[in-house]
């Protein structure tokens, strides 16, 4: 246990240590919220469809959760490159703790970033139903972090090096964020594009958030429905990710 | 302490190790000597768990790392080629994480991580960021944390490299004084003969996987009749300059240098 405590403590002292890197991880979803939420606002309102800040700010909240979770599961391949990788490899650990402590960590960091970023939501302007509904959301912001933390880590243990990043990030994370419904939403698609959405996990936690902070006119599915979904296929990523971490040699 | 016993490892056609057989007796430093690519590397990630050997037989404090993994990991501490240390943490968490770890007790290890930094010399740069350290104190921080869980063996592959003669120097003072005072079996890899002449009480040569020779240095020195362990070293393992993959081009170069040579 007192492992998985000090691997988890690890990854929240790196974090709170890189300030400049906080502040660039916030930039990203600060412009989609701001220029979008109120650039395209007027021509939502005009489709019909409500107001666009409101239907944004979960999915920039997701997406804040998603960078952050999935660099946490990649950030094996920077103690690769940096060497720490092999101090956990030889010590007398299972590497399951090793990987549950790491997971643990990124997904505490990740779900920080994203209540960094409702915070700035509720500045901008963003009101949900009822200010009690964040916590749910919360508890739809750990069962992302989760499932990304654990997609990441079964990626980068096959990863040897820095080249594979760049392609981890043009085709596996920008893909899962657009087709996600973050930013439009998911009623009314043409069939192609709805199937492809329907296979992105991260749909689930955006429509769950949208669920319990704004209520199911701006959502597409259950959320209990969601809430299950996202467990079941974060389970699987998770055993996956122990396997793979499992077959690391140094 | 360690026991090999017809140790092999081959990756697909490429016998990295072959049939390599030794004793380090308790308490003893055992300098692992050998060029490039001669399966140095290959032999300490077998005999530290990180490797599985194709065959043969290991055994460290009487375990056999393979069947007792987390018992053997517990008795021996490794400095890697590489720097292994979190450049974003400082000495002391560095310190901090490899106790807990090696489940070291909360008020052991401070006392020890205090005394070992002390005798390290970076006591007073200990909530300093290891990024911020310069490559010899990165180095010595890592053989105090090696040193950290009190294990019975310590592995050091090529900790010298890219050391200025004053830190190999200190860095081999140091190592010896824990050798003595607490009888840690000492197991190293190093390009420097005169550091392996110097602090080893035995050495292993080996080439092409192979065991060449094994005894001390006096020994080897008389064996082959030289008076340096350096011209021991060569005479045994031969001139020629061993990149780890030659290509056919590097091949050429070598056989127009015999060839110009033979001119002469």
């Amino acid at each position: 246990m007192s492992a998985i405590y000090i691997l988890w403590l690890r990854e929240v002292k790196r974090y709170t240590r890189s300030r400049a890197q906080i502040v660039a991880s916030l930039a990203n979803p600060l412009l989609y919220l701001l220029v979008l939420g109120f650039g395209l606002g007027p021509v939502f309102q005009r489709a019909g469809n409500g107001n666009y800040l409101q239907f944004v700010a979960p999915g920039v909240v997701g997406m804040a959760v998603l960078f952050s979770s999935i660099f946490s599961g990649l950030g094996i391949l920077f103690d690769r490159q940096f060497g720490f990788l092999k101090e956990t490899l030889v010590a007398p650990v299972s590497r399951l703790q090793i990987m549950i402590g790491r997971t643990l960590g990124g997904s505490t960091v990740a779900c920080t970033q994203g209540l960094l970023i409702m915070l700035v939501c509720l500045i901008a302007g963003f009101r949900p139903v009822h200010y009690s509904a964040i916590p749910l959301a919360l508890g739809f912001m750990i069962l992302i972090a989760f499932l990304f933390a654990a997609l990441g880590m079964a990626i980068g243990s096959g990863l040897q090096d820095m080249q594979g990043f760049q392609l981890i990030m043009n085709f596996l994370v920008m893909p899962i964020y657009f087709l996600s419904g973050a930013l439009f939403p998911l009623k009314g698609l043409p069939v192609v594009l709805k199937y492809i959405t329907r296979c992105d996990p991260l749909a689930y936690g955006i429509d769950g958030m949208r669920n319990v902070l704004l209520g199911s006119a701006y959502a597409s599915f259950d959320p209990v429905h969601d809430c299950i979904i996202l467990i079941v296929v974060g389970a699987v990523l998770l055993v996956f990710g122990a396997w793979r971490f499992s077959k690391i040699e140094a | 302490m360690i026991r090999v016993q017809n140790l092999v490892k081959t990756f697909g056609k490429l016998t990295a190790v072959n049939d390599v057989s030794f004793d380090v007796a308790a308490g003893e430093i055992f300098a692992f000597l050998g060029p490039n690519g001669a399966g140095k590397t290959t032999t300490i990630k077998m005999l530290t768990t990180l490797l599985r050997p194709t065959s043969g037989t290991i055994e460290l404090d009487g375990l056999n790392p393979i069947t007792h993994q987390n018992e053997a990991r517990k008795r021996f501490g490794i400095v890697f080629q590489d720097p292994s240390l979190d450049s974003e943490l400082t000495a002391w968490e560095n310190m901090q994480i490899h106790s807990v770890l090696y489940g070291v007790p909360g008020k052991v290890w401070r006392h020890r991580a205090e005394e070992l930094l002390k005798m390290f010399e970076l006591w007073d740069r200990r909530n300093d960021q290891t990024k911020k350290f310069s490559g010899g104190m990165k180095r010595r921080l890592e053989i105090a944390r090696g040193f950290l869980h009190t294990p019975r063996i310590l592995f050091l592959d090529e900790p010298t490299l890219g050391l200025d003669p004053q830190s190999r120097n200190q860095l081999w003072n140091t190592v010896k004084k824990v050798n003595e005072s607490e009888q840690v079996t000492v197991f190293l890899t190093t390009h420097y003969m005169d550091e392996a002449d110097r602090v080893a009480h035995r050495i292993g040569v080996i080439d092409h996987g192979k065991l060449v020779t094994q005894g001390t240095p006096r020994e080897i020195k008389d064996q082959t009749g030289t008076e340096t362990l350096e011209d021991a070293f060569l005479k045994l393992t031969g001139n020629t300059i061993r990149d780890e993959s030659a290509n056919s081009a590097d091949q050429l170069r070598q056989f127009a240098k015999m060839w110009q040579q033979n001119r002469r």
